[in-house]
């Protein structure tokens, strides 16, 4: 027997909360191609500058619709976010005209793979 | 009885002397042996390449550096040319079985001798009935020693060589000077351009002579064993060119009385202009070529195992081995036999506790060292602690070291406290003032224990006299140091800060498998042998080192932070 460990990826629907006068989404993101890939805690690879989930606040948005900690985010509406700055992909989060942003994200999970193994 | 004999019969060894020591008549009489291998000796016997032990003393004589000494090799170098054909870079080995007399050379050459002598008498049979007895040798070795300065074979080489110095010197002053000696009348008158050339003669002249004062007539550090091989080639370019310099003279000039004295004065010049440049092949051959490193001679201490590593250029072996000594005197911590073995409680018998009973055949050679290859893995995999006594015991002997070594630096502190130097302003009467030596009388009696103490527990004690303690306390008191000079000066130090009795004789034997004049090369192995000890020194050649060059602009320094944010969104 030996493990296996796989990422898969999944989308995520995000609807964000008004909060004053800003559009809240509830998670924090770290990462990017012009950030120092090594302070990375999530990524296996540590050569890897994609975004990454770094914080879920809890109750927010984000958790509500299934966001974990430590999901790499590949695409929001569409947009590539493996080849962006930091600030781009702030900024594709925050746009202020969408109240919707859908997410793909990639997660490495080898405790659903194995859970999900024994339950079948 | 041979290695005694065998280390004083080297003290004879007269590696230049064109006579025969006084020990060979005596040990003439060992009886002749056949000649067996006289014609393998014969055929190996003036090349340098020869597996031999040549010989090394310390007697600092004018004869190693001076002129002398470089023309009578030449003498020695051009018999040795003529008689045979080019055999030097052989490598025939004479083997000489114990027991064998020693003097056979005497009857098949001449007045050439001594470098055999050298390779020959390293064997000295104990067993023959007419070998002499110890005490014998060491009167006549005594004779030699005290003797040496005297030896008529140094002094004619110096002699020679002095005799071909003032030959080159004097030539061009005879040059000159005969042609208005012999036929002054006929000579044409020759106005400022001689008297031009003539003061050129004399300075460089002058200068020459200030040159060979200050290259050749030094103080020789050593004997070497075989001949200075470029020293030996200046000899022979000096004497070529003074004789060509004559012939010509004799024939051109004398021989058809030439007038054109201006002439005369100028190949006189261009002898002397020749002698200054054979004056700077000498400067470049014997000093220069030296100085670039190229080599690391690793020596190491065959007792010990204390090692340095230097570097050196080009020189041959025996050259090498001079400057090895000369370092090894001041860097190398003397050798103590006291400090070499484990205490005997450690050492334990560690084989005796097997015995091998062979069953089967009776092959014994095979048997043997399957008996011992059996007895010594047996014991290696016996489990054994005599790695903890030793541990135990150098960890209790650390200890008893530093608080003696405590108690020392102590006393020696207070000890230097009674005295202090006299002041101007001071006013004591004459009885109570005292010069260094009585100053260190006075408190050497305080840490005299301790001191004692210390030194039987590094077992240093033989090599520090109560005179030679109080001569460095006088040295100190006077130089005013403090009293940690003192006390270091009782760590194991350098062989020179010794007496010289505890140098142990200079008489150093140098073993080399080629030829001792040959140059140094990479993975030359030579072998400087003492009685108790030997320092074994390998080359290694300084790597080539290849360096490429960046620029670097000092505007292109420039830094930013590293980034790891976290926006929250």
């Amino acid at each position: 027997s030996y493990l296996i460990s796989f990422s898969f990826q999944q989308r995520i629907e995000i609807h964000k909360l008004r909060q004053g006068d800003n559009l809240i989404l509830g998670f924090s993101i770290g990462g990017g191609i012009d950030q120092d890939p090594t302070q990375n805690p999530f990524s296996e690879d540590k050569t890897d500058k994609g975004i990454y989930v770094t914080r879920v606040t809890q109750g927010g948005p984000a958790e509500v619709a299934g966001l974990q900690i430590g999901d790499k985010i590949m695409q929001v509406n569409g947009w590539d976010m493996t080849m962006v700055t930091h600030d781009q992909a702030r900024k594709r989060l925050t746009k202020r005209n969408e109240e919707v942003v859908r997410l793909l994200v990639t997660r490495q999970s080898l405790q659903k793979a194995v859970q999900q193994s024994m339950m079948s | 009885k041979i290695e005694p004999l065998k280390v004083t019969v080297d003290f004879l060894k007269v590696p230049l002397g064109l006579k025969k020591p006084p020990l060979k008549e005596a040990l003439a009489a060992l009886p002749g042996k056949p000649k067996s291998h006289i014609l393998e000796r014969h055929k190996a016997r003036r090349s340098d390449a020869m597996d031999n032990e040549s010989q090394y003393s310390g007697y600092s004589y004018k004869s190693g550096h001076s002129r002398s000494s470089r023309k009578h090799r030449d003498r020695r170098e051009r018999h040795r040319s003529k008689s045979r054909d080019g055999t030097r870079g052989d490598k025939s080995v004479t083997i000489q079985a114990p027991g064998e007399p020693l003097l056979d050379n005497e009857s098949t050459r001449g007045d050439e001798r001594d470098d055999n002598w050298g390779e020959t008498t390293t064997v000295v049979t104990g067993t023959s009935e007419h070998s002499i007895s110890h005490d014998d040798l060491t009167r006549i070795t005594k004779d030699m020693e005290d003797s040496a300065h005297l030896d008529c074979s140094r002094h004619l080489g110096v002699a020679l060589g002095v005799a071909l110095a003032l030959l080159a010197f004097l030539t061009p002053l005879a040059f000159l000077l005969l042609p208005q000696l012999l036929w002054r009348e006929e000579l044409e008158p020759c106005g400022t351009p001689c008297e031009g050339l003539f003061i050129s003669v004399a300075f460089k002249l002058l200068i020459l002579l200030l040159g060979s004062w200050a290259l050749f007539f030094r103080r020789p550090k050593a004997f070497f064993p075989r001949v200075f091989v470029f020293r030996a080639l200046l000899m022979v370019l000096v004497f070529l060119l003074v004789v060509s310099y004559w012939l010509f003279y004799g024939v051109r000039i004398l021989d058809s009385r030439d007038r054109n004295y201006r002439g005369v004065v100028q190949f006189a010049v261009s002898l002397v202009d020749a002698l200054l440049f054979v004056h700077y092949l000498a400067v470049v051959l014997l000093e220069l070529r030296q100085l670039q490193p190229q080599f690391t001679l690793k020596a190491v201490r065959s007792a010990d195992g204390a090692s340095r590593f230097y570097n050196v250029g080009h020189l041959s072996i025996q050259r090498a081995a001079v400057w090895i000594l000369e370092n090894y005197y001041h860097d190398f911590p003397v050798y103590n036999p006291a400090l070499l073995n484990l205490p005997k409680s450690v050492l334990s018998k560690k084989m005796s506790g097997f015995k091998v009973y062979s069953l089967g055949e009776e092959n014994s050679t095979n048997n043997s060292t399957g008996q011992s290859r059996a007895v010594i893995a047996a014991a290696a995999r016996r489990r054994d602690n005599s790695h903890n006594e030793f541990y135990y015991e150098e960890a209790e002997h650390e200890r008893r070291v530093r608080k003696r070594r405590a108690r020392l630096v102590v006393a020696v502190e207070e000890a230097f406290t009674h005295i202090k130097r006299l002041q101007e302003e001071d006013q004591k009467n004459p009885r109570e003032i005292m010069d260094p030596r009585e100053a260190a009388q006075a408190i050497f009696a305080s840490m005299a224990r301790a001191m004692q103490k210390y030194l039987r527990t590094t077992k240093q004690q033989p090599y520090h006299t109560m005179e030679s303690i109080l001569q460095h306390l006088e040295f100190c008191i006077t130089h005013d140091m403090t009293p940690k000079v003192g006390a270091r000066y009782l760590t194991a130090g350098p062989t020179i800060q010794y007496h010289k009795d505890r140098w142990l004789a200079k008489q150093w034997t140098l073993v080399s498998e080629e030829p001792v004049t040959n140059g140094l090369k990479d993975g030359v192995v030579f072998v400087l042998k003492r009685q108790d000890f030997s320092l074994v020194v390998s080359t290694k050649k300084i790597p080539f080192f290849k360096l490429s060059e960046e620029f670097v602009d000092p505007k292109s320094h420039k830094f930013i932070m590293r980034l790891q944010s976290e926006t929250s969104v």
